[in-house]
């Protein structure tokens, strides 16, 4: 009996420490990747994953999925500490340039990634930099508005026409909503890069004076006013701008989705999600960015996945990536996942999204369309290494002038001062 | 009748009868047993709720889903509704399409005649089903039973750590004077509360030097000598009679002897109440984790689970079902030893 | 009710023993090595050697990062090694502590900071005379002669087991706008109400939040100091025809008086360092009325694209600084009770 005992003890103990200090003698090279999902891109990628173990037997890719507070907290910090997996998904492109491999040496046709994915490695080099090519887009994200087609139905209120402006829609959505009592005539998602779709077309250039850039211009300006003036005339509700602090993320999809938001400005990642939960309760539609003085444009954004510095395989991580870079592979995930495709060539072609019900791929077309229609001040903002400051500078301040916390002088004042301290901050170096 | 209010403050053993004072103390903890137990009723209740269901307003308190029918002539099962017709007669008919504001619809007896309803004048024929995929889904899609183990492991070595060595310090600054107590003593509780989070960097940057990132030591060591725990057992152990120590070393026990056979028997209440609150602050810890452990085969389940909340999406559906799994275990346990430990808490009266 | 809860026990108890089992085992084992040490060092130098481990873990995991800490509040810039930090002096504090007036935080350099501590100050005393008042009231309620009393006293208590991520999410489920709340309200012909838009309202639900997770733990000690009073005392002031109210006030509350202390001390330091449940269910919103000082030093730190470490190496200085001095109040205060 205690023998007995004595042995479940050492056994017990000895898988303990076994699973503690984890470790295994292996012959290939194992690639870790760390991953967010945002739908069912995690799944579909480790599908992708598994075909190219097939075909490389050498290689073994661990897909570690975490929730992207850990790519957007804890990543740079591991980073900074000399610490990191071989490739992740990031999407502050700009911000982790210091610490992106350049696969460049490693890669079978360079010329090719030139050619599809060009605009975009710009978004992931440093700054002087033109040649490095860190990674590609697993998705690129347009930003532009979801409307609500039966509310109008139901309100009797015709649909502003093509080059509608900001003013048009937002009187519309108002006029709908008193009609049918939606509580959220025009929603923004909380961020500053949503806001930046809105002030790019009122004029924001966010130009760069030595390096540095000038957020609040008479662009800015214009953007952050009609935002004030929405939420005093009712037109925004103070729920999703108001409701929480800081940098936060607040989105309004889940109100969408419950048929209460006429307009919500938000982005192409959010069809998937509409096509598979609203189902047939109403007509939902993407319609072209609203036009303000300056253009009609949207704004760019989205995800990479990158090779990392810390990786000590460069050639097996430029030979994944060639592999899930390449038109066929890159293709069937865009496809698969219903994101826009961050690939120039496939984007010409266009993607056949067979498993998107036809709401969702007229989405997706309109999403598609907006690409072509940026403009390049939103190229620009949106590789800016400095553009993620801007954006959540920006986002809380403005989250402060809208529950009356501050006033929009004062918040124009913070959101220079704060941007100018972080941006010194970061060059503060021995 | 501020009487009777004050008896309620001073009663201890009631009189005979039913005083007011006792409808009004069985009143208060009644509304207790909703307000306490409500909350978390509520949240199983939703974790078995379609998305679409999540989002409804106002809430139905049991999870549903739209009842479904088979009509004749039409491939799939159709959803069925009940109707408030022009003539104000209602009939259950079931939708074939539904084209904006208005609604084509058939009525399952008569196949053949479709009838155009507006969408307002329907309402959705519903029944009572559990969306089990909410949690069939993430257990099966997930390595469930490694983060499970994960979490195991860090829970039972990091409380065991943690029960050895901070009964072993609080014996020595409970039994002996000796150089140096003070100073020990104020360290313990001078950093009694200080928070992890605010110290999160550097403590990252310590494990890094170590080279404790990702393995499981890095979340079971830095937490395991914990100021609240000497503290604690400390304060129980003043309480053990100085003459059962002094009889023990007659006796010739070592000082080592006198520890494991005198003092850590005799404290077991308090160590029963630390050992819970271990538990808890390991089987619970997500932001320390989430730093440290960046690979698969060593997140515990608090991280598995939190994979549902994306950059611009969480998966409610997930996340709450996820949520009342972890809160399972938490429940069993208490369920088996909540009488242990609310004496336990009670004994060791926090001195 | 009390049968059901005993069978557990009964079966609590076997693991219960075959851990005794173990640790017997274990002392076989340790027993002859320890003496031997005992031997070599002497029996007046083995209080070093039992307080040695948790100093090691101690200075590794403790005293190290909170020294790391303040050079990361003397120096600048985004590098995580203290190395490859540049020193700076007493900027990150002059910055912290830079205010036309500590009143308005608008006036200060870093407002976030200020009106976090506004907001702590805030939420620390609605949290002590709340928390105070319910587990006080809890507890002598439970105290009286009423059925099933271990049943309820488990029911207030089981929140204390709940992770603070889980009572945030549970409560942000309800309070939402289409929560089960608002539902209610409806219901009842009221309005719907924007809990999380309205600076009271999210701070009236984060302290009640707090209040509804720990306030069991609370309960416990007051209950214990309650059941502690000796009978024969109450029966005395009975015979004499003491008004309840006078006895309540010259007999229950005093002999209480230590655990209420020890209460009233726990809740103002977990109060100044509550982040987790107030951060999950408001985000520290509307605008800034619910960030807390410690959600402050973790956003400069983490949160903010540029990782200030310097920034909130100075303010997790002043905040320890300030815990450190509650702390010894409580040790003066407990000491005093006790001599």
């Amino acid at each position: 009996m205690r023998r007995t005992a004595w042995i479940a003890g050492c056994a017990l103990a000895l898988s303990i420490v076994g699973t503690v200090g984890f470790a295994s003698a292996q012959a290939q090279t194992t690639l870790r990747m760390m991953w967010y999902s945002d739908g069912n891109e995690g799944e579909v990628m480790n599908d992708l994953l598994r075909r190219f173990e097939d075909k490389n037997k050498d290689i073994k890719v661990v897909l570690d999925q975490v929730p992207f507070k850990a790519i957007n907290e804890t990543l740079p910090v591991q980073l900074a500490s000399g610490q990191g997996p071989d490739l992740a998904r990031v999407t502050d492109m700009g911000g982790l340039a210091p610490y992106l491999l350049d696969l460049r040496p490693h890669l079978k046709d360079a010329a090719y990634w030139e050619q599809n994915y060009g605009p975009f490695l710009e978004w992931m080099r440093v700054p002087g930099n033109t040649t490095a090519i860190p990674g590609y887009m697993t998705q690129l994200t347009v930003t532009g508005p979801f409307v609500n087609k039966t509310l109008f139905e139901q309100a009797g209120v015709a649909m502003p026409g093509a080059n509608a402006t900001w003013d048009d829609w937002a009187k519309a959505a108002k006029a709908v909503a008193d009609k049918v009592q939606a509580p959220f005539p025009v929603a923004f998602d909380r961020s500053g890069h949503r806001f930046f779709g809105l002030a790019v077309s009122q004029g924001a250039k966010m130009a760069e004076v030595n390096g540095e850039p000038q957020a609040v211009d008479e662009g800015f300006k214009r953007a952050a006013q009609l935002i004030v003036d929405w939420h005093k005339s009712g037109v925004m509700s103070k729920e999703l701008w108001g409701s929480v602090s800081g940098t936060a993320y607040r989105g309004a999809n889940e109100e969408f989705k419950n048929a209460q938001v006429v307009l919500y400005e938000s982005g192409s990642w959010q069809t998937a999600q509409f096509d598979k939960t609203i189902g047939d309760a109403f007509d939902w539609i993407a319609v072209p960015t609203p036009c303000g003085p300056a253009n009609c444009s949207a704004m760019p954004g989205g995800a990479a996945l990158v090779a990392l510095k810390t990786s000590t395989h460069p050639a097996e991580v430029a030979r994944l990536l060639d592999y899930l870079a390449s038109e066929e592979v890159a293709g069937e995930f865009y496809a698969r996942t219903l994101f826009v495709p961050g690939h120039i060539g496939l984007a010409k072609k266009g993607i056949t999204y067979t498993s998107a019900s036809p709401q969702a791929a007229a989405a997706l077309k309109v999403f598609g369309d907006a690409v072509g229609k940026l403009d390049p001040v939103a190229y620009h903002i949106q590789g800016d290494p400095n553009s993620r400051i801007v954006f959540n500078a920006a986002i809380s301040r403005l989250g402060q002038v809208v529950v009356n916390e501050t006033t929009l002088d004062e918040a124009y004042k913070r959101i220079t001062a704060d941007v100018a301290q972080q941006i010194a901050e970061r060059k503060k170096k021995q | 009748m501020t009487g009777g209010l004050l008896r309620l403050l001073t009663l201890r053993r009631g009189g005979r009868g039913w005083h007011w004072t006792d409808v009004a103390s069985y009143a208060y903890l009644a509304v207790g047993v909703l307000l306490m137990f409500g909350p978390v009723l509520w949240l199983v209740l939703s974790s078995f709720k379609t998305p679409s269901a999540l989002l409804e307003f106002p809430p139905s308190l049991l999870p549903m889903a739209q009842a479904e029918v088979r009509v004749e002539g039409y491939p799939q099962p159709l959803p069925l509704f009940t109707v408030t017709m022009e003539d104000g007669s209602v009939r259950e008919l079931a939708q074939v399409r539904r084209i904006g504001i208005a609604a084509q619809m058939v009525d399952p007896k008569e196949p053949a005649k479709t009838i155009r309803v507006p969408v307002d004048r329907r309402t959705p024929v519903r029944h009572l089903a559990f969306a089990v995929g909410n949690y069939t889904d993430p257990l099966t899609q997930f390595d469930f039973l490694r983060y499970l183990r994960n979490s195991l492991v860090v829970t039972v070595v990091a409380t065991l750590i943690t029960l050895l060595i901070n009964s072993m310090a609080a014996y020595a600054l409970s039994v002996y004077e000796f150089r140096g107590k003070s100073v020990a003593m104020l360290g313990v509780i001078g950093t009694l509360m200080i928070p992890i989070t605010i110290i999160l960097a550097p403590v990252y940057l310590v494990v890094t030097k170590l080279g404790f990132v990702d393995s499981l030591w890095a979340v079971i060591l830095p937490g395991a000598a914990t100021p609240t725990g000497v503290f604690l057992l400390r304060q129980y152990m003043l309480t053990i009679p100085r003459d059962l120590i002094e009889a023990a070393r007659m006796d010739k026990a070592s000082e080592w002897r006198i520890y494991a056979r005198i003092v850590m028997p005799l404290s077991l209440p308090a160590l029963a109440v630390l050992a819970i609150f271990s538990v808890m602050w390991r089987w619970n810890d997500f932001l320390w984790p989430l730093a440290v452990l960046t690979k698969t085969e060593v997140h515990t389940l608090p991280i598995a689970l939190n994979a549902f909340q994306g950059e611009l999406q969480t998966q409610w559906h997930y996340l709450l079902a996820m949520t009342v799994v972890t809160l399972l275990p938490v429940a069993l346990v208490f369920a088996f030893l909540q009488r242990f430990i609310t004496s336990g808490i009670a004994n060791t009266g926090m001195k | 009710m009390t049968d059901m809860m005993r069978l557990p026990e009964a079966a609590a108890r076997r693991p219960a023993g075959l851990v005794a089992g173990g640790a017997q085992a274990l002392m076989r084992l340790t027993d002859p090595p320890m003496r031997a040490l005992q031997r070599l060092i002497g029996a007046a130098r083995m209080p070093y050697v039992f307080l040695l481990p948790n100093l090691v873990f101690f200075g590794l995991f403790v005293f190290l990062p909170i020294a790391i800490n303040i050079v990361f509040s003397m120096t600048g810039g985004t590098a995580l090694y203290p190395a490859e930090r540049p020193y700076v002096g007493a900027e990150q504090y002059a910055r912290l502590l830079d205010c036309g007036s500590y009143l308005d935080p608008g006036s200060c350099q870093e407002d976030l900071f200020w009106r976090g501590v506004g907001n702590t100050l805030t939420f620390t005393v609605f949290q002590m005379v709340a928390m105070v008042l319910f587990s006080l009231g809890t507890a002598l309620v439970l105290n009286r002669p009423i059925r099933a009393r271990g049943f309820f006293r488990a029911v207030y208590f089981f929140p204390v087991l709940l992770s603070p991520v889980v009572v945030a999410l549970i409560w942000k489920w309800i309070l939402q706008r289409d929560g089960l709340l608002n539902a209610a309200l409806t219901m009842a012909g009221g309005q719907k109400i924007l809990f999380f838009v309205d600076p009271g309202w999210a701070m009236f639900w984060s302290v009640f939040v707090s209040v509804w997770a720990h306030m069991g733990f609370y309960t416990l000690i007051l209950l214990a100091g309650l059941q502690a009073i000796p009978r024969d005392v109450y029966e005395a002031a009975e015979m004499d025809g003491t008004r309840p109210w006078r006895v309540f006030h010259r007999i229950t509350l005093p002999l209480l008086w230590p655990n209420l202390l020890v209460v009233l001390v726990l809740v103002l330091i977990r109060s100044v360092q509550v982040f987790d449940e107030v951060f999950v269910l408001t985000g520290g919103g509307p605008g800034t009325a619910t960030v807390m000082i410690v959600q402050y030093i973790y956003t400069t730190a983490f949160a903010n694209q540029v990782q200030n470490f310097g920034l909130a190496g100075a303010a997790s200085v002043l905040l320890g600084a300030v815990l450190f001095v509650l702390t010894m109040v409580q040790l003066f205060l407990t000491r005093r009770r006790s001599s």
